[in-house]
């Protein structure tokens, strides 16, 4: 070998891309497997430690229904409005892009307000038994992911407003749009073995 | 992509091109830039020193216990310091050598592979050495104070509750768990980035060297295993620290869900540890053999098939726990199943080596000894698949031998070989042949004097994890000759040190490709400039540096005043888009220092999961806040 031969140019090409053509979104998809696994193992130890307390949630009243329905009525509508931010930030749009992450900056809050009530309606603690330890458990793992997502969305929020868009940012909303669905993907399960479970096999 | 090509590369011209590169790319000397690098190489390098440190501790272990154990009823050691010492010498050599070592030498290796100029998310490739450098430390430094771990590598429950271990000693373990799986899947998930995204134009998948391969599949398995051994530790210390009851059988717990838990993780472990071992195999085997690996699809599907498998063997920890009959029947068949992409692998590899022209330097004698030694393991570990001889030899030595046999046998043979093989490539400087051969073969010895006394001792009835034994058990013999084994592997071990010292003294002679090789590591220089490539290398087979002409194919274009990379299609690796990538900055180290504060204090208090998390979030914010100019409007402009 004696040299180089040069075949060809990458300086036309992008400097930014959308969905899997971006590094970041491997990152985050990446992130969303880790943590989908913990979730579904989280219900795997929830569903194997039922077998184990004959009915299921004995000695305690199942978690109210009530914050626990409108967390899960509002985390779905919540879906709706941040499947619009992604394809207005995919579409590079300023203007709703920035209207948006102040949106479900929002969302997030108030997502969250009605969480702590939910926690003071678990009828559990987590010391008490088996049960209380994995609902318990579950709602937390959900809850900081809530958290997560929803510090990551008020850092953009803030940038957005501050800042020059590029298309890097723009990929990167979308990627976080990618991981509010996961959050609510993930709740979906636990709403039914933590509201549900008791109910029905209790 | 422009049309005025292809060109010759003028020697000024890359000159120059040097020189930017290296201003844009270079870590600045001295403190600030060792503490703020993320330079893969750099990274990778200090991940593979701290493994081998790790390695050695482990080892000096392994050795007390092999001095005490060298004849009946010693008082060198009392009981409780022999709990310590074994479970830190499991915890040590499983979740601060060999899975960290094996990831490490991806992170310095995967990039020059897939002819890249960095590793993908590299602020998050540094973060990863520090926590785990913090979390072998923090158990260490608990270890010398008598706080070490004492209910052994798995610590199962309820030996390792809060009934049977009081105290913090435990607590530490659950946390050092914690700091290296997020360390573990952090690096899973920046080589899984790389391999899929940044490999050169023209390496499809089907073109991918078998160690990236091997990689991909493990960090998909470290990916999809180590949450559930993050979330058993994260039971068991609440269940110690809070008061939960997940394992506890009065309060509705069940212990068998730690050994689920548990094992779900720890059977694909194993595999996460030896797989990368089977890349390196591979490319040790072909580069002596002159021949490309024999039936690369075969091997490819081996890869993958043992990835999937492995998730279906973790009951066969658990024979002895009385679960059903087919149950027990499903996992010894899938637990034989195993052995054929296993199987697979070592036709191929013998048969590489039989149709080529294999020269017998040390890193190929380190594969024979792993041929060799993996199978003997793999032969015990069918046997163990079986539910009758698996009740009958259940903790006892029997099962000691076997998987020192298939750990040492499967990783840290294929290990001491890369480093033979790859460390010129880290160095520039190549290591002695002569004092090579004498650290293989006295390894090489010792191993087997060490560990197959081990299944006869086993087999005549003595359990693992005693601390001493009565002389009339006629169990001296062999356990003074296994000591005998483990000083002579100490004796290679120091011969490697030396080897490994005097070759960093001489001059950096080795050259870019001493091997003559033919991966794209190879082609650049050793040890690798700051920005790796100085132009993008561009593939047109398998084996790109024995099959391109008289000059190399490149691609130009990636800027070379700021940080960017290439990134291509997944299956095709047809050029896609640049991507900026980040400056050495502090901040992973100050996150890393904030998960470490967050970490020890929750062993203490459980609201430092919540004060903790303050000082981490400004971190991580200082750490995502994006700087420099919009791109956008530079490309405009």
């Amino acid at each position: 070998m004696s040299g180089y031969r040069i075949v060809g140019d990458v300086s036309p090409l992008a400097d930014h891309g959308f969905g899997s053509r971006s590094l970041m979104w491997w990152g985050v998809v990446g992130f969303i497997m880790i943590e989908g696994a913990a979730f579904l193992l989280g219900c795997a130890a929830y569903v194997f430690l039922i077998g184990h307390t004959q009915p299921w949630g004995a000695g305690h009243l199942p978690p109210s229904l009530l914050w626990g329905s409108a967390f899960t009525g509002l985390l779905l509508l919540s879906d709706a409005p941040n499947a619009w931010l992604s394809r207005r930030a995919h579409a590079m749009d300023e203007r709703v892009t920035r209207t948006g992450l102040v949106v479900m900056s929002v969302a997030g809050v108030l997502l969250l307000a009605v969480r702590a009530f939910e926690f003071t309606a678990l009828n559990a603690k987590w010391d008490q038994d088996a049960y209380g330890s994995i609902v318990w458990a579950l709602m937390l793992m959900h809850t900081v992911h809530l958290i997560t997502d929803l510090a990551d969305t008020m850092l953009l929020a803030i940038f957005v407003h501050t800042h020059e868009m590029d298309g890097g940012r723009y990929s990167d909303v979308t990627d976080n749009c990618l991981y509010w669905h996961f959050v609510v993907i993930t709740w979906l399960p636990i709403y039914a073995l933590v509201y549900w479970s008791p109910r029905v096999l209790g | 992509m422009s049309a005025s090509r292809p060109r010759a590369a003028k020697a000024a011209e890359m000159s120059a091109l040097h020189e930017r590169l290296e201003r844009t790319w270079a870590t600045p000397p001295g403190l600030w830039g060792w503490l703020t690098t993320v330079d893969h190489k750099l990274v990778g390098r200090r991940y593979v020193v701290t493994g081998f440190v790790f390695f050695v501790l482990g080892g000096i272990l392994a050795l007390l216990m092999r001095a005490q154990l060298a004849r009946p009823e010693s008082g060198l050691i009392d009981a409780d310091r022999y709990n310590q010492i074994f479970s830190m010498h499991g915890t040590t050599m499983m979740f601060l050598f060999a899975v960290p070592i094996m990831e490490a030498m991806a992170v310095y290796l995967v990039p020059l592979m897939c002819g890249t100029r960095a590793i993908a998310f590299p602020r998050l490739n540094a973060f990863s050495y520090w926590v785990y450098l913090a979390g072998g430390t923090m158990i260490w430094i608990a270890f010398l104070l008598n706080v070490g771990p004492e209910t052994g590598w798995f610590s199962y429950v309820p030996l390792a509750g809060p009934e049977f271990s009081p105290g913090k000693r435990t607590d530490f373990w659950a946390q050092m768990i914690t700091f290296t799986e997020v360390a573990a899947l952090a690096v899973a998930v920046e080589l899984i980035a790389t391999i899929l995204k940044q490999r050169a134009p023209g390496m499809t998948l089907a073109r991918m060297p078998l160690f990236l391969w091997a990689m991909l599949v493990t960090s998909f398995m470290v990916v999809f295993a180590m949450p559930a051994v993050m979330l058993s530790s994260s039971f068991l210390i609440s269940d110690r620290l809070i008061g939960t009851h997940f394992y506890n059988p009065a309060e509705g717990g069940d212990p068998l869900l730690w050994q689920h838990l548990f094992w779900f993780f720890g059977h694909p472990e194993v595999y996460i540890i030896f797989m990368p071992a089977l890349g390196m195999v591979s490319h040790i085997t072909a580069t002596f053999s002159r021949r490309t690996v024999f039936a690369y699809p075969i091997m490819v599907l081996a890869l993958v098939a043992t990835g999937f498998l492995a998730f279906g063997l973790w009951v066969h920890h658990m024979f002895a726990t009385g679960l059903p009959r087919l149950g027990n029947s499903f996992y010894t068949s899938a637990s034989m199943m195993i052995a054929i992409p296993s199987g697979v692998q070592i036709f191929c590899w013998i048969a590489t080596m039989f149709d080529g022209k294999p020269r017998f330097a040390t890193p190929l004698l380190f594969v024979l000894g792993f041929i060799v030694t993996f199978v003997l393991g793999g032969l015990t570990g069918v046997m163990l698949a079986s539910v009758p001889l698996d009740l009958q030899v259940h903790d006892t030595y029997f099962v000691v031998a076997h998987f020192h046999y298939v750990l040492i046998g499967g990783a840290v043979f294929p290990l001491f070989g890369a480093v033979y093989y790859w460390f010129p490539k880290f160095t520039g400087r190549l290591l002695n042949e002569t004092a090579g051969k004498w650290n293989f073969w006295l390894f090489f010895a010792g191993f087997h004097l060490t560990f197959f006394p081990m299944h006869i001792l086993g087999l005549i009835g003595m359990p693992r994890r005693i601390y001493t034994y009565r002389a009339e058990m006629e169990w001296g013999g062999w356990n003074l000759a296994a000591t005998a084994g483990a000083f002579l592997i100490a004796v290679s071990a120091v011969m490697f040190v030396i080897n490994v010292a005097a070759a960093l003294r001489r001059p950096r002679t080795a050259g870019a490709n001493p091997w003559q090789a033919s991966g794209l590591e190879w082609a650049t220089g050793s040890p690798p400039p700051a920005y790796n490539f100085i132009y993008l290398p561009v593939v047109a087979g398998r084996e790109p540096l024995w099959e391109e002409g008289e000059t190399r194919p490149v691609m130009e274009g990636l800027s070379s005043s700021e940080r960017e990379i290439l990134c291509t299609s997944v299956v095709e690796a047809e050029p896609d888009m640049r991507h900026p990538m980040p400056d050495n900055t502090l901040w992973p180290l100050l996150a890393a220092l904030s998960t470490t504060a967050l970490f020890i204090g929750s062993v203490f208090n459980e609201w430092a999961l919540v004060w903790g998390a303050i000082p981490l979030t400004a971190c991580l914010i200082g750490w995502f806040w994006p700087v420099g100019t919009p791109r956008r409007k530079e490309a405009a402009a």
